[in-house]
């Protein structure tokens, strides 16, 4: 490839990347950004991570966020029944009518965790922007919160790790579930699987300040109706689905 | 009539093949445990989907078995039964014998078990587990003093009072003790209030037959006079407990069926479900049907051994009704969308299945052998067990006589 030509190449790039900024800037991202923490912070209530998910959008062979979750927080992807899997595609299939869809399902950062809520020791909790977490140090394996969650959204680690990520602390003999990518989340940046979700094209994935009005997933949440799973135990969950 | 408490006797070989397998037996749970930990759960049947596996199964019956351990004692004192007072030591001693194997059982499956510090020094006071933590410390400390005020007899004076607290402390630990589970509203086969109420009449009955069985196997094998009439009345209470346990079984079920959205898990348990044949047949025909018949039988209903096997019945029964109760439970599918039919590679919208392995059966009955060594040791040290309990005794027991007094020898 000539000189030329690459010169001519990353102009037209550039201009690609310019007016996408355009077309997004005015929506979420900024605002977004705006809304992520500065290092060293605290965790501030006025935020309420959330997000919304469009199953209209969300394709049953695609599981983009599955591996990106894998691949960000290094969980093996294995399967097998004491395997760790953060967030999971359900096909669900209505026994009445026969509809099909898909959908990730994933810790629901419950504004009432039942998880928070039986711990004996207080590690799994809740942080003041809603992302529901566990204290890998205070956790002692006891399995109540895999219990008493309704989403069937938490893992307990069965064998030894190897290969960590610094950001991901895990450990044998606790338990752990989606942190809604909270190492990122604190930099400004989205959850692994929102933008895996994105890269695939699909962009059914919106996260989110469910607490901001001006915010994409707060607009989105206000103008189309939007389900909460298992909305009959009032826990108000941060994630949401959309065309369920 | 003076009751003479005496040691049993440590001076045969047939007291050292007992307590030595016994000892043997809660080593290998120990080892057990030494496993599971070394290697974590994976080298167990427990999963993402069964998070608590036998180990619970043993754990939860014996704590609950434990408060129940404590009604003969409580029978003597509170409701002042003075056929009851020779009895009430070793009834202490057993609440505290099994409490300890539960416990010891629970913290060894701990994903952290050398977290138990933390646990000690975190609470979530709103956790119902955390609760439980502070009514076990309770119950060891009240349970002991209680034992005191009986076996000390400067403190015979008081030992009504105490046994009023540890009676009331042992309801309130195994409503606890129920609500573990039916605090869980997502979960259909648990969230009931009705498992407080029900898991209280379970140790009633669980408490009462671990009782007697000691008491037969110790009284046989100490060659010790057990007259018909202790037997008897603790019989005729045992098959009360079974039958009141089975009401409580009853009604909750029958409450389920009643409600359209829980025929589905109600068929699964007494129906179609893995657990249906264990529910039938160990729970309710081994567990319940069957030993009463026993109890109520004219002449069945007065022989030891008869008595033993009954008890014996309901002990195995008691498993069976913990297995189904926790390992079933769980095993029942969560219903994320209901009316909807749920697949995904996390195993939603199937019945999860669970092979016990090895260790966890092993450290399941090393929590019962913890209890066997502790009773062993502390009735050959200590006076726990009444020399006789001939009718002749029993007779000459005041129903208004105070605490009972102990033999000088």
């Amino acid at each position: 490839m000539s000189t030329i030509d690459r010169g001519r190449r990353q102009l037209i790039g550039f201009g690609a990347a310019a007016v996408a900024g355009i077309a997004i800037a005015p929506g979420v991202r900024l605002f977004e950004i705006a809304a992520a923490k500065a290092p060293g912070d605290p965790v501030s209530g006025k935020v309420r991570w959330g997000m919304l998910v469009d199953v209209n959008r969300c394709a049953s062979d695609c599981s983009e966020c599955v591996r990106a979750c894998n691949r960000e927080n290094r969980l093996s992807g294995a399967t097998r029944e004491t395997d760790s899997q953060w967030i999971r595609k359900i096909d669900i299939k209505d026994a009445s009518s026969g509809r099909t869809c898909s959908l990730p399902m994933m810790c629901q950062h419950c504004a009432k965790p039942p998880c928070v809520d039986v711990c004996p020791t207080g590690a799994s909790f809740k942080r003041a922007d809603g992302i529901v977490l566990v204290d890998r140090h205070i956790c002692i394996g006891c399995r109540y919160c895999m219990l008493a969650c309704p989403y069937k959204a938490r893992s307990f680690v069965h064998e030894a790790l190897r290969d960590q990520s610094p950001e991901v602390p895990r450990g044998k003999g606790t338990v752990e579930s989606c942190t809604l990518c909270v190492h990122r989340v604190d930099r400004g940046r989205q959850p692994a699987c929102v933008e895996a979700c994105a890269a695939s094209g699909h962009e059914a994935i919106v996260f989110g300040n469910l607490n901001d009005p001006q915010s994409e997933i707060a607009r989105r949440i206000a103008s189309y109706p939007t389900t909460q799973v298992r909305a009959d135990l009032r826990l108000d969950p941060g994630v949401r689905y959309q065309n369920l | 009539m003076k009751i003479a408490y005496r040691e049993i006797n440590s001076a045969s070989p047939r007291y050292w093949a007992a307590a030595g397998a016994l000892a043997l037996l809660a080593l290998l749970g120990l080892a057990a445990a030494y496993v599971m930990e070394e290697h974590g759960h994976v080298i167990t049947g427990m999963t993402n989907q069964i998070v608590w596996g036998v180990p619970h199964v043993f754990a939860v019956f014996l704590i609950v078995a434990a408060s129940g351990a404590l009604n003969v004692a409580s029978i003597a004192s509170v409701f002042g039964k003075a056929m009851f007072k020779p009895l009430a030591p070793l009834s202490g001693l057993l609440a505290l014998a099994l409490l300890a194997g539960g416990l010891s059982v629970l913290v060894l499956d701990l994903g952290r078990p050398e977290r138990l510090i933390v646990q000690m020094t975190h609470y979530n006071l709103k956790s119902i587990f955390a609760w439980n933590v502070f009514l076990y410390i309770g119950f060891v400390a009240v349970v002991a003093v209680y034992l005191w005020t009986m076996m000390e007899r400067r403190m015979n004076a008081y030992s009504r009072r105490a046994g009023t607290v540890a009676f009331v402390w042992r309801l309130v630990l195994t409503t606890g003790t129920g609500s573990i589970f039916g605090f869980l509203v997502a979960r259909e086969p648990y969230d009931s209030a009705l498992l407080a109420p029900l898991f209280i009449a379970l140790s009633f009955s669980y408490g009462l037959a671990i009782y007697l069985l000691v008491l037969l196997v110790t009284y046989r094998a100490t060659a010790r006079p057990l007259g018909s009439v202790v037997l008897a009345r603790l019989a005729r209470l045992q098959a009360i407990f079974i039958a009141a346990a089975l009401y409580f079984v009853v009604v909750f079920h029958l409450t389920n069926l009643y409600l359209a959205q829980r025929q589905d898990v109600e068929r699964f348990f007494l129906w179609d479900g893995v657990y249906s044949a264990l529910f039938w047949l160990g729970q309710v025909l081994l567990g319940s049907v069957v030993p009463l018949a026993v109890l109520f039988h004219p002449r069945l209903g007065k022989s030891p051994k008869a008595i033993a096997v009954a008890a014996g019945l309901v002990v195995l029964g008691g498993i069976a009704q913990m297995y189904v109760t926790i390992i079933g439970g769980q095993a029942y599918p969560l219903d994320l969308f209901p009316g909807m039919v749920a697949t995904s590679t996390f195993y939603d919208g199937v019945v999860h299945g669970y092979v016990p392995s090895l260790p966890e059966i092993a450290l399941g009955v090393g929590g019962v052998a913890i209890a066997g060594v502790i009773v062993v040791v502390a009735t050959t040290l200590l006076r726990f067990v009444p020399e006789r309990l001939d009718d002749s005794l029993i007779a000459g027991l005041d129903e208004r006589v105070g605490p009972p007094a102990r033999a000088t020898t």
